[in-house]
Order: structure tokens, then sequence, then C-alpha cells
């Protein structure tokens, strides 16, 4: 790792400005990871009196159980959804900002604010809009003769949820994708007019392809978001029902865990989980390493 | 813009003008709510214009709370959540200064191992660990405390990258000069290092604060004391009443979601920088 030529001499000092942090870090961090993979590892009996260990025992049921394999493809669908919507609502806002001149800065505000609501409150206002006797969105959709109940339809709820989640994250996509437009050279777009070709022929050849290392990681960055910070979103709102529907992975560790008092399981869905983070983090990072530039 | 084409003007103004009042809607949505009359919302749909109960409504929730829901005056959650947030913010903020100014400042032992163990937080989001995290709090007697809400979210990965990879920027003069006009480490950090930092600082302060701002997990587990609750968390339990308040809980959200909004709108800069600095 790079350092600076010339430093302060050693000594206990650096060490005691570490301190903080890292024991921040291992009480509440590492500390608790290991003690997630060492409780995956074991099983308590139904009264807590006793527990055994069962080596892989816990992840091996997960894999056979049901209501695991549901919760996997209700994340996958969620985070597909949120990001689907949430991208590219915001690159077709971000790629109609970026023409504009005078009113640039005053839609820029008008878009940013919602990155700090939070997901719990988020959801609480879709939920308010879309409820079933007083919403409003529901009463507009009977008179086109659909029944809008997110309390006995699956799909209904889980397209409240990720209206939800992708709502916040707009303005999030938004200024990426604003700052990945503003970095094109603007000399070939130009060069491309010169030649004919039209603005959506000019979007689809030029400004899409060159947008695509910002575009990849958006994509990481969403699927980071559906899949870990939009529990208060789903805690708020469905509590991850009806039936399941809306029951993605990180309400499941929780609900597992301090609901079902299911530690041994609750626990192998946290190192499941953990190892998918990493794998994420090392796509992003790698990614990043070998960031293109124009 | 490389051509004048009036039409496509017309068309990205409509565009950005729907874009934007989809944005707005369900928040405008919560503030015509808010100013309605207890009644007013059991009854049918939603009106769209604001009602005239605003004042009454927000004077409730501000004074005395949801008490059916548990819920205190939403003066205490606020004031929970800003003291939560700042003590995020700060804390993290002072931690992370100080070990990057270690790693960046100092050679010794263990160096590139600590850089490691910090680094690994990054990938260890609370939701993921939430059961353990939860019993190492309780064990330290922790629970129902401002110690308890914000010292386990302050350790941050990503503001000690920020800062190391700032450090590394400045120039190597800046400490030759300092050395030799004898200034120690101390002296160093606080008269050079900071004074530069301060951009950097702000910029982090604003994601940091909306970050804190923003907590529903930690919260939700950590305090069972009204006394602590926190105003988003608050909300959560006035809307899993039978039948919710609607517009008490409306009143709430718009008091919840202000503080962190003004936040970005009066400081967009510095927000924007945070945000694309922070995700590099």
């Amino acid at each position: 790792m790079q350092t600076k030529r010339m430093t302060f001499p050693g000594g206990w000092l650096p060490f005691a400005l570490l301190a903080p942090q890292v024991i921040i870090t291992l009480i509440f961090f590492i500390w608790p990871a290991g003690q997630a993979l060492y409780q995956s590892l074991l099983r308590e009996d139904a009264f807590g009196l006793k527990t055994t260990f069962v080596g892989l025992e816990n992840f091996a049921r997960l894999f056979r159980d049901g209501s695991y394999l549901n919760s996997m493809s209700v994340t996958v669908v969620f985070a597909v959804g949120t990001t689907l919507i949430s991208m590219s609502v915001a690159l077709l806002l971000a790629s109609t900002v970026n023409r504009m001149i005078r009113s640039h800065s005053t839609y820029t505000t008008l878009l940013v604010w919602p990155y700090a609501i939070a997901p719990a409150l988020a959801g609480v206002l879709w939920w308010f809009i879309f409820n079933p006797s007083i919403g409003i969105v529901p009463y507009m959709l009977e008179m086109v003769g659909y029944n809008w109940n997110h309390r006995n339809s699956g799909s209904d709820a889980m397209l409240l949820v990720i209206l939800a989640a992708a709502w916040k994250q707009i303005s999030y996509n938004f200024l990426f994708f604003l700052a990945g437009l503003q970095s094109i050279p603007q000399s070939l777009i130009e060069a491309a007019s010169i030649d004919g070709a039209s603005p959506i022929k000019r979007f689809w050849t030029i400004i899409f392809p060159l947008l695509s290392p910002t575009t990849f990681f958006l994509m990481v960055v969403n699927v980071v978001y559906a899949m870990f910070d939009t529990f208060g979103i789903i805690h708020a709102t469905t509590q991850g029902g009806p039936a399941q529907s809306t029951n993605i992975l990180v309400y499941k560790v929780y609900a597992d865990g301090f609901v079902g008092l299911n530690l041994g399981s609750s626990a192998a869905q946290s190192v499941i989980l953990m190892v998918i983070v990493v794998a994420l983090t090392v796509i992003q990072f790698r990614f990043i390493e070998r960031r293109v530039n124009y | 813009m490389v051509e004048n084409r009036p039409w496509a003007n017309f068309f990205a103004h409509t565009v950005l003008i729907i874009g934007v009042a989809l944005v707005v809607f369900p928040v405008y949505i919560a503030v015509v709510a808010s100013t309605q009359a207890p009644g007013e919302l059991m009854r049918g749909t939603i009106p769209l214009l604001p009602g005239s109960h605003g004042i009454e409504n927000y004077t409730q929730m501000w004074q005395s709370g949801v008490s059916s829901a548990n819920s205190p005056p939403a003066a205490l959650m606020l004031w929970n959540s800003f003291v939560m947030a700042m003590a995020i913010t700060v804390g993290k903020l002072s931690i992370s200064l100080l070990s990057a100014f270690a790693i960046v400042y100092f050679r010794f032992r263990f160096r590139m191992f600590f850089f490691w163990l910090i680094f690994v937080t990054l990938m260890l989001p609370v939701e993921v660990r939430i059961i353990p995290t939860f019993q190492v709090v309780a064990d330290l007697k922790m629970l129902n405390s401002f110690a308890g809400l914000s010292i386990p979210l302050i350790a941050s990965a990503t503001a000690t990258f920020l800062f190391r990879q700032f450090f590394m920027t400045i120039p190597e003069e800046m400490l030759e000069a300092a050395r030799v006009d004898g200034a120690g480490p101390f002296k160093f950090f606080k008269d050079i290092l900071m004074p530069l930092s301060v951009t950097n600082i702000a910029a982090l302060f604003v994601i940091m604060f909306i970050y804190g701002w923003n907590q529903y997990l930690w919260p939700l587990l950590i305090t069972t004391d009204p006394d602590y609750t926190t105003i988003v968390m608050g909300i959560q339990r006035m809307t899993s009443e039978e039948n919710p308040q609607w517009h008490l809980v409306m009143a709430a959200v718009v008091m919840a979601a202000l503080p962190p909004v003004l936040v970005i709108l009066f400081m967009q800069r510095l927000f924007v920088k945070g945000l694309t600095e922070t995700e590099k």
C-alpha cells in the first residue's frame, strides 16, 4: 500500500489513534460476525436448554426449506424490479435534464430530495396512497375495473414495495447518471448530429454505450440497496406478507431470529447474506479498478 | 444541446414535469392528509386539497403524540432522532479522521492488518448480523440508551477510506515544512490537516447525518423504553394500530422527513460531493 515519503516516527501513537475505530470494529462487527458463523453450526432444542453441534445441517435445511427458497426468489424479483424501475426512470430524467440549460439546477433540486427520506417512511407514504379503503390509487384503479388489494394479493403487495423502494432510489441514480452524462465529450455528440444522427439514435449508439461504466456501477449499488437497505420498507408495510410474498431475505433473518426465535437457522441465513455482500463488494471493487476513462 | 428543436424542448419539459410530479406526489398526499379533520380520512378517499386542521394536528402530534399507539410526543421523538443522528455523525467522523491519519502519516507494524480489519466492516451491514450484535449490546447493558443506539453504528470504513484518499493527495511538502518547523503529530493534525479537510468533513457530515437520522432496524431492537423512541420507528408504531389515525401519522411523517430534506436542499453541493465521493 502507498504511503507518504516522509512520516512521523511510530511508537505507540498510531496505535492509540487507531484504537477507537479498531475496538468498535472488533466488538460490534468482527465478534458478532464470528458469533453468527459459530451459531450457524449449532442447533437449540425447542426450550433453549440444550445446544448441539450440527455442522452444516442448518445450511442444508435452509436449501431444502420451501419458505427459504421462496424468500430467495422473492428477493430476486424485488431486487430486479426495484433496480430496473428506478434506474430507467432516473436515466430518462437525467438525460432530459442534461439537455436543459437554464432550468438544469431547478429540476435537479426538485429531483434529489427523496434521498433524504427514510426507507420506512417511503414505505408508509406509498402504503397510504395505495390503502385499499382510503387510498387514492385504488380508487382510480377501481374506475378502470381493477380491484387493488395488497392485503390479499401477493403481486399487488410486491408491486407496492417495489414502487416504494424504487421511488426513494431514483434521486441517487439520477445524480450519478447526470454526472456520467456530463463527462461525455460534447464533440462526439456534435459530430454525430452533423452526420445526421437523430437524438434517439445518438442516445443509443453514443451516449448509452459511453455510460456503461456508470450503469454497471449503479446496478451493483441498486442490488445491494434492494437487498439490504429496504428492511424498513418491508417491516413498516407488508411485514413479509401476504403469505410470504414479500418476505425478502433480510426481513426473514429478522423474522426467524427475533420473532420465530430460531437462532441456528437465522444465523445460517446471516452467513449466507454475508457471503452475498462480500461477493457484491468484490465485484464492485474489481470494476472500479478497471474503470474505463474516456 | 446541439440543435434547436422547439418540439423536443417542449417534450423534454413535459417529461420532467411529469417526473417531478410523480416524485412529489406521495409527499403532497401526506401533507394534504396531515391537514384533515380526524374523521375526514375515514370517509371514502383522501381529498386532493389541503384541509383546515393542519395547525391542530401538528400541535397535537408535537405535544402529546398518539397515546393509544404508545407513541410519545413528536417533539421528544425528533429530539431523540437528532441526538442519535448527531452522535453517529460526530462519532464516525472523529474516529475515521484519527484512523486515516494514523494509516497515512505513520509507519508501524501491522499497518496493513488494521487497514484490512477496518475494510471488512464495509461488508457487514447491521441487517445481516443483527442477532449477534444485539446480544453483544445486551450483554454490555447498553439497551435503552443513546450509547447503545449510536456507538455500534459509528465504525465506518467508507469515511476512513475517503479521508485516506484525501490525505494521500495532500502534497508531501506540507509535512516536510511542518516537520522542519518543528511541528509534532498533534500540531500537524490540528493546524494543517483539519483545515484542509473542512470541505470533505462537511460533505460527509451531510451524508452521515441523513444515514443516522434514517436508522430504523437498530433503534427498533435496542430501545423498548418510549423515552428513547426515534421518530422513524415511532411512525411505524402508529401505523400498526388497528385503525391508524392517518391525519396524525402523516403529520409525524412530514415532521420526520423535513430535517433531512432541508439538509439536502440547503447543502445540495456538499450533499452531491459527499454522495459521489463516498462511492468511489
